[in-house]
């Protein structure tokens, strides 16, 4: 069986099955990158390209490493380096590069839907590696996988994910993502970085923390970017942390055996300290090892390779 | 040069006219409504089926001459407006240099008359370079034809200096006409802010940036006992704002534009930058509060805020592209489709909405029927049906969210100052 769609823009309107269906292939992805030769052939002769208009280490290291080991020829652009500080717009950039005869392209871009206009533009499948603050469907993904791997079924489970909503690409994918497969989500924050009308798309709201973490059994950390100081969304650092940073106190009052994941880059002592980032209940390691498998597993499929089975796995 | 219009179903609000009677027209002029109407060596045109009414006024478009021409000239607007039933247009002062006043007004007249389309009335900057700081030449603009005074595109923060431009412009007994808006709220914001963008990650403009500057204004035109018209009203509690101001007598009016009383923040899902303007597309509760004003009477005018647009700027990422779609070739279309063939309004109401509020309030001569005034007329088939094809419009730009639309209810003939303009559909 194929995996049914060209293009892989957010998690939003995809099935459970779809997102299933991902996710065990991504399982049959995992043992590759623990062989000595980390490689295999189903991408060979294919082209890759990956364009990123924002910074990025860790998903662009990811997604590149993911398409080098299934033999892809992959090409890397930052906008700093890209035609675009010359002018060009977005789709002329992305029409040049398909000129070249590529297969796939990854994109990461600040404006919210520009993957969207790509793929409506461009006939290769586009990949949205982030998309100002609506996607980041393999952020997500790998998200639901090591949750997957660490606790199981997530029917029923409950997902509190902390900090910065409003801006969050993170958050709305692993939204839509743990949400079908199951699990409750409640979302944690002052109410200015929470969105309006966010409860209608299945979500709970929580201004306090200490209230919610006793009741998690995955805690999602994001990211704070300081310039939301001078954007006055909360008057300091020290105060946030107080409210909603990670810390051991407020860890004290959680399930012994829940699990703290965080999508990176971390703030160590803003949004969560340094004894909870690295202590036993972290899986953040684990989800940029994960996230590995899933960007292989999405590549695959959308280069049109055969879905795992449940039964095969 | 006479013009006979038989058995057209005419309907004059401003004369409480509405029945199947002739029109004749002569020398530029309405010389005779009624019953039986002979007329020698007259032009005869054949009206049976169709809607005969004072010309239509849309008192709101972006013309873009001077400085984006390949966007839109006075020229191809007038044309368009032609095309889409209108007899007379009043277009705003966001040009680059702004239309201020009386030699830009006079650009505009001049370049209206040499077209020899839709009349075109100029309104006029409120401030030096549409800036919000500096009172432009208020009184010169309209000494020399500016139908109305406006920032329109930029919202005046100021408010003290919007109470100066309302008192000062209250000695022409002309309008001003304010775009609603409070910019720090607006921030960075592209579309209604609400369930839709917060899924889509665009950020919002929350309805209440329309409404603290509508309350504002409105209080503002209450100090100074100016006229103030409200432009592209888009919520609910603006409107309860205008009734509340109605009421007390105060001299306010207020727009309203086809795609805000037919799309909702949902057209955006798909990223189509032509679902992109300002105010944006509301929600559905927004949208029913408009209808409901355009049926009683509480909103006085339809007004399209013809925005032309190129397609490089609007072919973008949604944050990257401007705001603003165009909108005379759809207006009637829209207005019939949506609320007379939904029952809202009937068809008096539409002419009311159409032509004669809009003419009244920008003090025009046209928007009635009575013998003596001008004859500008529109003839319309409230049941013709037609699809949107931007690819024919007469405008220079393209940039609608209602392609491949399906509508009911077009313009067929159109008179200015006599001249037959467009026959049957067919422009001449």
């Amino acid at each position: 069986m194929k995996f049914e769609r060209s293009d892989l823009l957010g998690l939003e309107d995809l099935t459970r099955e779809e997102i299933e269906s991902i996710l065990t292939t991504a399982g049959s992805f995992v043992e590759i990158s623990e062989r000595p030769i980390k490689k295999v052939p189903v991408m060979r002769g294919l082209t890759v390209v990956n364009l990123f208009f924002e910074p990025s280490t860790r998903t662009r290291t990811s997604f590149e490493l993911a398409e080098k080991r299934l033999s892809a020829d992959t090409v890397s652009i930052a906008a700093s380096t890209s035609s675009a500080v010359k002018g060009e717009t977005l789709k002329d950039t992305a029409k040049n590069i398909e000129a070249m005869g590529i297969d796939m392209l990854v994109v990461r871009h600040s404006a919210s839907g520009a993957p969207h206009f790509l793929a409506k533009a461009l006939d290769c499948p586009v990949i949205n590696a982030g998309d100002g603050a609506h996607e980041h469907p393999t952020q997500a993904l790998l998200d639901l996988f090591t949750a997957r791997q660490k606790v199981g079924r997530l029917d029923g489970l409950r997902v509190g994910i902390v900090g910065d909503i409003l801006h969050s690409r993170v958050a709305r994918s692993n939204i839509w993502g743990f949400t079908r497969l199951g699990a409750k989500v409640v979302v944690c924050g002052p109410p200015t970085l929470i969105p309006p009308g966010i409860e209608s798309i299945g979500v709970t709201v929580s201004y306090d923390l200490n209230e919610v973490i006793p009741t998690l059994d995955i805690l999602m950390v994001l990211r704070i970017q300081t310039e939301r100081l001078t954007q006055c969304f909360f008057p300091s650092l020290r105060e946030y942390s107080e409210f909603f940073g990670v810390d051991r106190k407020k860890m004290s009052r959680a399930k012994k055996d829940v699990i703290v994941m965080h999508p990176g880059p971390l703030n160590r002592g803003v949004e969560i300290t340094p004894e909870i980032a690295d202590g036993p209940n972290s899986v953040i390691l684990d989800q940029v090892k994960y996230g590995l498998a899933v960007r292989m597993a999405v590549l695959y499929l959308l280069s049109g390779g055969e879905l795992t089975s449940e039964d095969s796995h | 040069m006479k013009i006979l219009i038989k058995d057209g179903r005419v309907i004059d609000p401003s004369q409480g006219i509405d029945g199947i009677l002739h029109v004749l027209l002569k020398d530029g002029q309405v010389a005779e409504v009624g019953s039986s109407i002979g007329a020698d060596e007259a032009t005869v045109v054949d009206a049976k089926g169709l809607v005969v009414c004072p010309g239509l006024v849309d008192m709101h478009v972006h013309l873009r001459e001077p400085g984006r021409e390949d966007e839109e000239t006075i020229e191809t607007g007038a044309r368009a407006a032609v095309a889409g039933g209108f007899t007379s247009i009043a277009c705003m002062p966001n040009t680059e240099p702004a239309i201020e006043g009386d030699e830009g007004v006079k650009f505009v007249l001049v370049k209206a008359r040499d077209a020899g389309l839709a009349k075109v009335y100029p309104i006029a900057a409120a401030t030096k370079a549409i800036k919000g700081e500096l009172l432009a030449e208020i009184g010169a603009a309209i000494g020399a034809g500016a139908v109305a005074i406006s920032d329109d595109g930029m919202p005046i923060g100021n408010s003290s200096l919007m109470r100066r431009a309302l008192e000062y412009t209250s000695m022409f007994g002309k309008p001003v006409i304010s775009h609603s808006e409070d910019p720090a709220l607006s921030g960075r914001g592209v579309m209604n802010e609400g369930r839709v963008s917060t899924i889509l990650g665009l950020k919002g403009i929350p309805n209440e940036s329309e409404e603290v500057a509508v309350a504002r204004d409105i209080s503002l035109a209450r100090l100074t006992g100016g006229r103030l018209h409200i432009a592209h009203v888009s919520t609910a509690r603006s409107l309860e704002f205008v009734r509340e101001a109605k009421a007390h007598g105060a001299k306010v009016t207020c727009e309203i534009t086809p795609h805000h009383f037919t799309l909702t923040d949902e057209a955006v899902k798909t990223y189509d930058t032509n679902t992109k303007m300002k105010p944006p597309l509301r929600a559905e509760r927004d949208i029913a509060a408009l209808r409901h004003a355009l049926k009683t009477g509480l909103a006085d005018a339809v007004a399209s805020d013809h925005a032309p647009h190129s397609e490089e700027e609007k072919d973008q990422e949604y944050d990257a592209a401007p705001f603003g779609i165009v909108g005379l070739e759809t207006s009637l279309g829209l207005t019939l489709n949506e609320l007379y063939h939904r029952g809202i309004i009937t068809l008096a109401g539409l002419v009311r909405l159409m032509s004669t509020n809009p003419a009244r309030i920008l003090g025009l001569t046209s928007g009635t029927l009575k013998p003596g005034s001008p004859s500008d007329l529109t003839l319309f088939d409230p049941d013709k049906e037609w699809v949107v094809d931007e690819s024919k419009f007469l405008s220079a730009s393209r940039n609608t969210p209602f392609s491949g639309w399906r509508l009911k209810g077009k313009a067929v003939t159109v008179i200015v100052n006599g001249r037959i303009l467009m026959r049957e559909g067919e422009m001449l």
